[in-house]
């Protein structure tokens, strides 16, 4: 290119674009493609009680606190006329609902909303390491059984981690033997079995802890909380399902709270019954970073087009592809060469294009021209000035725009109704230039401009309605940039243009002779 | 630029030095023009001005409409006038030009295509001139009434219905290219080629006609009158060239075009000036424009008498021809 700079400037808007658009990727989760679906969870967890009446109620519940694994997308607290504090500990998160009086049933809700956040974090972190716990003493013949066991277990590991390994792998064997057996008379995968195992650790000195998981399953409508155990290996906290053994958080479980205290506690009423339903849909990984950006607040996010009202959203999910019809009369005009009426018309043709689909857009576009123009040449008859004919055509134009709504459904074709939404203003004075093309340059040129504009128009649609572009424009709207600068390039472009080509043929037949 | 010895459109017309539009507004027209003298071209009452300050012939102004209600004087205007024509003092293309030969009997006006007017119909022309309906940008405009030329006898021939016209490009005031533009049937009496005139190409030393161009194609005869059409003598050549180079004076633009028609009475006189001129003129020539603009950009001093600089112009070509042609 010419002039050195506008490379420079190009090649700037370029890098800029494109290192915004990698980080808000790379960064926030911001997908590459239209289609992109995450899983979005919903856990509703309720709690229903009985009040005694008359006393004031307290209700506190353990809420999901760091979800590992999870991004948390939305939180909602539904108790109607209860007051709502939420508590955080070092562990757990819990919500307290309290009511002054309540009677008969009470029903409260927690939901939350969730998706994977990608990368399986199961760490995780404490500042504090846990004291040794003391060996507890078991009641016979019990205790010996669990000697037994350790001291085996103890002989077929080397740490903390495949310790706990080993002894989970012996307490699931289908075909135990007797001390095992024994251990498991309390009832194999209950609770009680669990805190057993908590003991049965402490006696090889192991700190461990209880933490409550719920496996996300779709459509589950009485879930409950699983126990799981967590041990600590000096430096952090590593998780077992302790009945098959396996180690850290799995996918599609969600870490509820840490301790075995009960997880709902009622004062002024009879303990409650908590009940989790459990449903998972597909959002699209757009709305999913919106929401999770909105949670994480994130300041590039703040200043992104998701921070807009919905209904603006869309205003600019359409405003921004206007530079790409743009880019296309550029190319169109600068390197084909193509002749249409007006410059950006086309675009505002293809935009109304987007309302009524191509074929409809048109079929309705000719036949608007064609009676628009009929009725035009009427109006010359009369000697109108320009600015009262132009209203005219104007009020022509809106006139049978209405007839055409009215006509199509009449004939029940939906379509139709669309052709409301077509620029009346640019059809007018479309109509008008038209009229003046016919009479002073010959209708073959005006059908001339009419197709170029047309043809500009579509392939302008085309453009503008492609969903990959609609999609990356609107989430990483700094790929304006890009188009930008193409666009300065195309305006120092000083080659010939195709229909040039054409037009000049008359200097190549003269080369040909000689 | 031809790629791998194989002939392209694209790589023939580079070597013939053919510039297309985009090299001409980049290059020639951001290069040369400055934007703040196009008005002096622009509005054609403006540049007639200017132009009999500096003693160039121009088309008589009969009136100057400017106004709605001004144009109730239309018919005292026209009184004295048998021949004149009407058009926006911004107009681009030819667009909005009535020209009237004469007076019925009846108070009817006579068009140059032979149509009768009313004088109310002339009312309304100027009225939608003044509304903007043939402006550049669709502003409101104003409507000259000037004399009508009486073109030379010596292109009766070669004409349909209309005034042929000379185009020029003078370019850093140097007269560089000429061709005589001839209205034809299809162009409706109008001397643009984009609305089907003829271009036909002078020899700028000579002032003899080359080659034709008619629909972007080559032309030997003029396609209504059948006459033939290189080898015509363009009277009062140097005259011409003096004048075009003369106009420079006027609206200092470096890349300008320049119409002049040949009245039988009063000679050369300068029609209108363009800021934007058109590139039908190298088909017509048959030459590409590039490399006499490029020789153009590189002369250090302009002469400044326009008789020094049409001699220059004319040095240049023959320059070019030789280089062309050896021998």
């Amino acid at each position: 290119m010419k002039s050195p700079k506008i490379g420079v400037i190009a090649f700037m808007l370029v890098a800029l674009a494109l290192g915004l658009s990698y980080y808000k990727h790379s960064e926030l989760g911001l997908p590459l493609l239209p289609a992109q679906q995450a899983d979005v969870w919903t856990v509703e967890a309720k709690l229903q009680f009985k009040a005694t009446g008359g006393k004031p109620v307290k209700a506190s519940f353990y809420i999901p606190k760091d979800t590992p694994g999870f991004l948390k997308l939305n939180e909602d607290f539904i108790s109607s006329n209860y007051g709502l504090a939420i508590e955080n500990d070092e562990l757990n998160r819990q919500a307290s609902w309290a009511v002054r009086r309540a009677k008969d049933k009470q029903v409260l809700y927690y939901r939350v909303e969730l998706t994977s956040n990608g990368h399986e974090q199961t760490k995780r972190n404490y500042p504090r390491r846990p004291p040794y716990p003391k060996v507890p003493s078991y009641e016979e013949p019990l205790g010996s059984a669990v000697q037994a066991t350790l001291e085996e277990v103890r002989a077929h590991s080397a740490d903390i981690v495949t310790f706990t390994r080993e002894l989970l792998r012996r307490l699931n064997q289908p075909n135990p033997d007797q001390n095992i057996s024994l251990i498991n008379k309390v009832g194999h995968g209950s609770t009680e079995w669990v805190r057993q195992l908590v003991d049965i650790l402490a006696g090889a000195r192991i700190p461990a802890r209880i933490v409550y998981v719920l496996p996300l399953q779709d459509l589950v409508k009485h879930g409950t909380l699983v126990p799981w155990i967590e041990v600590h290996n000096d430096f952090e906290w590593i998780a077992f399902e302790p009945t098959t053994g396996k180690q850290g958080i799995q996918q599609d479980t969600l870490v509820w709270r840490t301790g075995d205290d009960p997880i709902a506690t009622i004062t002024g009423g009879q303990p409650a019954v908590v009940d989790f339903s459990i449903s998972r849909h597909a959002l699209s990984q757009v709305s999913v970073a919106e929401q999770w950006a909105l949670q994480s607040n994130s300041k590039l996010m703040d200043f992104s087009l998701f921070a807009l009202p919905v209904q603006t959203q869309n205003v600019y999910r359409i405003i921004l592809m206007v530079p790409i019809g743009a880019l296309v009369i550029v190319v169109l005009r600068n390197l084909v060469g193509l002749a249409t009426f007006g410059t950006f018309m086309p675009v505002l043709i293809a935009l109304a294009f987007r309302e009524t689909e191509l074929i409809w857009g048109i079929f309705m576009f000719t036949l608007l021209l064609i009676v628009g123009l009929l009725l035009r040449l009427y109006l010359e008859k009369l000697k109108l000035l320009l600015v009262p004919r132009l209203a005219a055509v104007l009020t022509i134009v809106i006139f049978l725009i209405a007839f055409f709504s009215v006509l199509s459904v009449r004939l029940e074709l939906e379509r139709g109704l669309s052709v409301a939404l077509f620029p009346v203003v640019i059809l007018a004075m479309t109509i008008e230039r038209m009229s003046i093309v016919i009479e002073e340059n010959g209708s073959q040129e005006a059908f001339k401009l009419g197709l170029g504009s047309l043809i500009a128009a579509i392939i302008g649609y085309l453009a503008m309605t492609n969903e990959m572009l609609g999609h990356i424009l609107f989430v990483f709207p700094e790929t304006l940039l890009i188009v930008l600068a193409i666009t300065l390039l195309l305006g120092r472009y000083t080659g010939y243009r195709l229909f040039e080509l054409w037009r000049f043929r008359g200097l190549l037949k003269e080369a040909d002779k000689l | 630029m031809s790629w791998l010895g194989i002939k392209t459109p694209w790589g023939e017309l580079k070597k013939k030095g053919v510039v297309g539009l985009n090299k001409r507004n980049a290059d020639y027209i951001m290069g040369y023009n400055q934007r703040h003298f196009y008005p002096l071209v622009d509005n054609k009452i403006i540049t007639k001005r200017l132009a009999l300050e500096k003693g160039i012939p121009v088309p008589k102004l009969y009136g100057h409409i400017e106004l709605e209600h001004q144009s109730s004087r239309l018919e005292a205007l026209l009184e004295d006038v048998p021949e004149f024509v009407i058009k926006p003092a911004c107009g681009s293309g030819g667009n909005g030009i009535l020209v009237i030969t004469g007076k019925t009997n009846n108070g009817q006006y006579r068009r140059s295509n032979d149509s009768l007017m009313s004088l109310s119909e002339i009312r309304h022309h100027v009225s939608n001139v003044l509304s903007g309906m043939y402006s550049l940008g669709g502003d409101t405009d104003s409507a000259i009434i000037e004399y009508c030329v009486q073109f030379d006898p010596c292109f009766q021939t070669v004409s349909y219905k209309g005034v042929p016209d000379i185009r020029l490009i003078v370019f850093r005031g140097i007269p560089l290219f000429a061709m005589i533009r001839l209205p034809t049937r299809q162009s409706g009496g109008r001397a643009n080629l984009h609305q089907g005139a003829v271009g036909v190409g002078i020899d700028l030393n000579s002032g003899l006609t080359c080659g034709a161009v008619y629909h972007s194609q080559l032309t030997h005869r003029h396609p209504d009158t059948g006459a033939t059409l290189p080898g015509m003598e363009i009277p009062q050549w140097e005259r011409i060239l003096e004048l075009g180079a003369q106009c420079y004076e006027l609206a200092p633009l470096g890349y300008l075009g320049v119409d002049i028609v040949l009245d039988k009475n009063l000679g050369p006189l300068m029609l209108e000036l363009n800021a934007r001129p058109g590139l039908a003129i190298q088909i017509a020539n048959q030459q590409g424009l590039q490399p006499i603009l490029e020789y153009g950009k590189k002369l250090g001093t302009i002469p400044d008498s326009a008789t020094q600089r049409v001699k220059l112009g004319q040095l240049i070509h023959r320059k070019f021809q030789t280089h062309q042609n050896p021998g």
